[in-house]
């Protein structure tokens, strides 16, 4: 029977360490979820006004955000912004940035696309009520579009996990990196290590993404 | 910026721009066969198939494409399967959007009235020929938006090539900023030929859409 390496992963705290890359990723990915979701929310409501500027500017951005691949922002973050301006950014500061960034336009398109989908009718009959912008959107349109928007941004965080991965690029120790250093740290004694490291890795990711995106798929067929 | 080093590494760009074009459509084409055929086995409900599809779907709608790519690029020589780099890119790309595409497809058929398979049974058609004929051909032209959002997506994605060393756009970028340091020019050449390659499906993206608003079937 072939060594396929598993066992490297229970040597010492190997498995803990590969753990504890796993978790640097999900948290840049939590935080950058919650900046998003917050920036989101302002955002789409920006987005539905009719000031024309308002509407190039956003238009742009969610272009940019929807062309440029999410490693070369990084790279414009992580190596150009430091070069430009001279500043000290940390690898992890630079993926939360890109991160926001891109997630903030992805939830203000959704978050746009539910208000849209409100009747016009309600916000008449807010604004017939006597209430003002902010209380119209705070007490009548946002709590309709919650429902539609929670399976959604559930969506956003498997999304954003995935996609951590990639900071591994600009050298934060996630959990790829430590699967890398498990594998080159014991290639004399086991030198299939990589066979068996990275199904694990490719396992974990999948435990964790799947029962997140079948909850975001439950409560969508449950609240449609 | 230096002008004159932009241009003389604006060769260099254009070769890995276009490995990265040739790869990317390889996948996305790879994805398409792979979603219709997934789409189609899950739609039929064919024994056994249709299971092997679901977990196939899950399993890669559900991890990054760059740990897939580690795996079939680190992992499965060790078992005994060798594959070029730039296959891998190809299947990795192919595999991951394959699952992507069989959803979109899925939905598409989904979307379709019952009212159209009754209509084609009633005049005679066979189940297969019901399917060839006017299932697939209205679920395809309804999924298409989503397919092109699904090519624009992936071929986004192609930026994590350069991590099983093809010289991709991303890989000749990093590799002219570790050698000489001019990372704005770099970035600016990375990003105007990323704009190059994804620009122009954007806009049919676009243009597609709205299109295939005003030419729905059935209303």
């Amino acid at each position: 029977m072939l060594n396929l390496g598993i066992d490297v992963l229970f040597k010492g705290t190997n498995f803990l360490r590969l753990l504890g890359g796993l978790w640097i990723a999900v948290r840049i990915s939590l935080i950058s979820v919650m900046i998003s979701i917050i920036a989101g929310l302002v955002m789409g409501m920006l987005m539905t006004s009719p000031n024309v500027v308002l509407k190039i500017f956003f238009r742009t951005y969610l272009e940019i955000v929807r062309i440029m691949p999410q490693m070369v922002l990084l790279f414009i973050v992580y190596f150009g912004t430091t070069r430009v301006f001279g500043w000290d950014l940390s690898a992890e500061y630079a993926a939360v940035i890109v991160f926001s960034f891109w997630g903030a336009a992805e939830m203000g398109d959704l978050v746009r696309g539910a208000l849209i989908s409100i009747p016009g009718i309600q916000y008449e009959s807010a604004q017939a009520l006597g209430m003002t912008r902010p209380q119209m959107y705070l007490y009548v349109i946002l709590p309709q579009t919650v429902r539609r928007l929670i399976p959604l941004s559930i969506n956003l965080i498997t999304r954003m996990i995935k996609t951590t991965s990639l900071v591994m690029m600009i050298g934060i120790v996630e959990v790829l990196k430590v699967a890398q250093q498990i594998i080159e740290a014991n290639r004399r004694t086991s030198p299939n290590a990589a066979f068996g490291v990275f199904a694990v890795v490719f396992l974990l990711y999948f435990l964790i993404c799947w029962p997140v995106s079948r909850l975001a798929g439950y409560l969508e067929k449950r609240w449609s | 910026m230096d002008w004159e080093v932009m241009m003389s590494y604006f060769p260099l760009y254009r070769e890995a721009l276009l490995l990265t074009v040739r790869i990317g459509w390889q996948g996305v084409f790879l994805a398409l066969i792979i979603g219709v055929l997934c789409a189609v086995a899950i739609h039929l409900k064919l024994p056994v198939l249709r299971q092997v599809t679901g977990v196939y779907i899950e399993l890669f709608r559900n991890t990054p494409l760059l740990v897939q790519l580690f795996f079939l690029y680190f992992a499965l020589p060790k078992i005994g399967i060798r594959i070029s780099a730039q296959a891998c890119g190809c299947l990795g790309l192919g595999l991951l959007g394959g699952a992507y595409m069989a959803e979109t497809f899925r939905s598409g058929l989904e979307n379709i009235a019952p009212i159209q398979a009754e209509s084609a049974q009633s005049l005679g058609l066979n189940r297969v020929q019901a399917f060839r004929y006017v299932i697939l051909p209205q679920a395809v032209s309804s999924s298409v938006p989503g397919l092109l959002a699904n090519v624009i997506f992936l071929l986004k994605e192609t930026s994590v090539f350069s991590t099983i060393s093809l010289m991709d756009l991303m890989f000749t970028a990093k590799d002219l900023i570790g050698m000489y340091a001019k990372t704005m020019e770099c970035l600016t050449l990375l990003v105007i030929f990323y704009l190059i390659m994804l620009l122009p499906v954007s806009i049919l993206g676009s243009f597609v859409e709205r299109r295939l608003r005003h030419a729905e079937f059935g209303n």
